[in-house]
């Protein structure tokens, strides 16, 4: 909220960081829409955070001897760091109460999960966490399968996508789950969606979410080369096609209003965000299928008929 | 001392009250909840400074708890059987963390078929976890050994998570008189949590639990785990002697019974060796010279004592309330690499018992020390022996008759 107390109007500019916090030489695949998200939000969350991690792609940016990380760092196991998040934070708070901690030894408390967690074995423990009202911020890097094991599907797979466990001509079968909506029907403090290619819009996003305190959801969508099948230096601009073409709406939720925070217009079709990826090239080749290339266009229609 | 009568539930509580504890990460499973709900009241009434939030699983729970610790407060939780299994997972991670922490077990047969009642399954499926082991007979020793177990898990040569394990039933809600100590003197036994170098705080960064790669990163930080667990063994006795000479009770790493001269001894341990107290003094009655061996501590596992103990014995008659399906018990198998090629090593016999809650009788004990005195005169072990009589075969037999001819009836 702005000082004259208007949620909807945007806050006046400010310069994104122009020293970057998170250490280079870790060993994520080139081009990783994950590492560039948390990149992004690192700058402006800081190092008074500890990172509380699910298995996934980023456990591998701590190995021993050596982290990214300017702040703390805990790997816990893949269904469960909401609940590290829980120990954390209620020891935090403990000391704080008992005087054992200073105040400016606080931390914030940040899960960092891939969406094989999130939208599945984490699921409880993030439900259970978000009910007990737990202040914490919840980054999912979301590359739309378990990326780390080689891309097979997930729940957060999209429709007709190719992954390592479907290879058959229609691709995956089912729909993505939308955790955004799982995450607001639990009324949090804050939600929000985010990519990696929209630098601005996300920190606008962290920087919101940083001054409020419970569950606050940020869900970044990570292009992924290895998984996607395209060539690194493309993250950015599928990125960017992801939002313009509807696929990738980019929101929050706030007082228990959701808000587009860019609504793309014109709407570029979504073949033009499925013909950069090898994981749709099934719909274009050997013959186009217009049946499920439609049937994507009409999901995302649909989606945006009802944004007012 | 004023004794007040307590649930081996109730006792355990008192414990952790004593203790200090200030997060108790919980979640309901019998026949643990007893433990959780007296913490809870205790706290909602303000005669208890310590945070209980209860989480949506054991998994969650343990994790919680270990992070927890991690940050820097002393933390209790207790579970029991099923949920000591969802929570495996985390209680191999969290020991691993090295930020100590004590849990309560209370001991409850596995499913399939799924029961309520008592035995050593469940905790001894935690035995390679890294956590400490340390198991009850009486409510006295439980409060005890939860103080005992604070000491020993945040000691500097040790730095392990540590399981304080109870019978479900014949203790978790079997009242007996115990001897509550006073505060001040737990709190000097005890002393203040030190998190040492495991803590997170924004002007000392920590990464704790980061991957490694590769066989000798791993093995480095395994066996450290491993040397730590067995420095432990010294660490006990030594706590274990400082509790006596403040609380005059002594807890040793292996308690005796009668022992000494015996030429056949028992071993077992839990709430049931109780039961093999009572044998013994009715065998000594009749002139037969049987004692009882009951370990205390399972992991790390007092070896050393107990060849101490049991080498010149002519018999050892081990007594498992476990099975390893397809192997048999686990206790029999660890006295028997313990003492196998050690001049004087006892001749062991193997019996399984008291599965589920099923009773260990006194006819039971008398016939085990006989087959056991009997296969050490003529140096034969026999097979290993599942405990089961003829009226509890023909019970059996007799509600499947029922069930199948009432199944016969409903099918006309």
């Amino acid at each position: 909220m702005d000082p004259a107390g208007n949620p909807n109007k945007p806050s006046p500019p400010k310069p994104l960081p122009s020293t970057h916090l998170l250490g280079g030489g870790t060993p994520m695949c080139a081009g990783c829409g994950g590492l560039e998200a948390v990149h992004e939000i690192y700058d402006i969350l800081g190092p008074k955070t500890v990172f509380v991690n699910a298995a996934g792609c980023l456990t591998l940016l701590a190995v021993y001897p050596f982290t990214p990380f300017r702040g703390s760092w805990l790997y816990t196991a893949m269904a469960s760091a909401p609940a590290g998040a829980q120990g954390v934070r209620d020891a935090l708070e403990v000391l704080l109460q008992k005087g054992r901690l200073a105040p400016e030894d606080d931390l914030e408390v940040v899960v960092l999960t891939g969406d094989g967690a999130a939208y599945g074995m984490g699921l409880s423990a993030t439900s259970s966490a978000i009910e007990r009202g737990l202040n914490f911020i919840y980054i999912c890097y979301d590359n739309e399968g378990f990326g780390n094991t080689g891309q097979q599907y997930s729940e957060a797979t999209p429709h007709g996508a190719r992954t390592a466990t479907s290879r058959g001509p229609r691709g995956f079968p089912g729909y993505k789950k939308d955790l955004f909506a799982i995450w607001t029907a639990h009324r949090p403090a804050y939600a929000a969606t985010v990519v990696g290619a929209e630098p601005l819009d996300l920190a606008r996003k962290i920087e919101k979410a940083k001054g409020i305190s419970g569950p606050r959801l940020i869900l970044a969508l990570a292009p992924c080369p290895t998984g996607w099948d395209y060539e690194p230096h493309k993250t950015a601009e599928i990125g960017k096609l992801a939002v313009k073409t509807g696929l990738w709406p980019l929101k929050e939720y706030v007082d228990g209003q959701v808000m587009h925070t860019k609504i793309p217009r014109p709407r570029l079709p979504v073949e033009e965000y499925l013909k950069t990826q090898g994981r749709f090239a099934h719909l274009f080749h050997p013959c186009r299928n217009d049946a499920l290339i439609a049937e994507l266009q009409a999901w995302v229609d649909a989606y945006w008929d009802q944004v007012k | 001392m004023i004794r007040t009568l307590l649930t081996g539930n109730g006792a355990a509580a008192w414990g952790v009250r004593l203790a200090g504890v200030d997060y108790v990460p919980a979640f309901p499973i019998t026949p643990q909840t007893e433990i959780i709900e007296t913490l809870a009241q205790w706290i909602d009434m303000g005669e208890m400074e310590a945070r209980l939030v209860t989480l949506e699983s054991e998994h969650a729970m343990l994790t919680a708890a270990g992070a927890a610790a991690a940050t820097g407060v002393r933390v209790f939780t207790a579970t029991s059987s099923q949920g000591l299994l969802y929570a495996m997972e985390m209680l191999y991670t969290v020991a691993g963390w090295r930020a100590p922490f004590v849990m309560v077990n209370v001991s409850r047969g596995l499913s399939a078929p799924i029961t309520l009642e008592p035995d050593h399954n469940d905790i001894l499926a935690a035995r390679d976890s890294g956590f400490l082991q340390i198991h009850c007979a009486t409510c006295q020793e439980i409060l005890d050994s939860i103080l005992l177990a604070y000491r020993l898990a945040e000691d500097q040569g040790v730095r392990l998570p540590v399981i304080v394990n109870l019978d479900g039933f014949y203790l978790s809600f079997t009242r007996e008189p115990v001897a509550i100590p006073d505060q001040e003197a737990v709190r000097h036994f005890l002393g203040p949590y030190d998190p040492e170098s495991i803590q997170f705080r924004a002007s000392q960064p920590l990464s704790l639990a980061v991957a490694v790669l590769g066989g000798s990163q791993y093995s480095y930080f395994r066996y450290e785990m491993h040397l730590a667990a067995q420095n432990a063994l010294a660490v006990y006795d030594r706590i274990a002697a400082e509790f006596a000479h403040r609380f005059g009770r002594r807890h040793d790493a292996v308690e005796t019974y009668r022992a000494e001269d015996a030429e056949v001894v028992f071993v077992m341990m839990g709430s049931f060796a109780t039961k093999a107290m009572d044998a013994v003094d009715r065998l000594r009655d009749a002139g037969r010279s049987v004692g009882l061996v009951r370990p205390r501590l399972i992991r790390p596992w007092p070896e050393a004592r107990l060849r101490e103990l049991l080498l010149g014995k002519k018999g050892a008659a081990v007594i498992d309330q476990n099975i390893s399906l397809g192997k048999g018990g686990v206790l029999f198998t660890e006295l028997a690499a313990a003492l196998y090629g050690r001049q004087g090593a006892p001749l062991l016999t193997s019996f399984i018992g008291g599965l589920g809650g099923r009773d260990i009788t006194r006819e039971e004990f008398f016939e085990m020390a006989d087959l056991t005195q009997k296969a050490a005169q003529n140096g034969q072990a026999p097979p290993p022996r599942l405990l089961y009589t003829e009226a509890e075969w023909r019970e059996i037999k007799k509600m499947q008759a029922i069930a199948h001819a009432e199944r016969q009836r409903l099918r006309q």
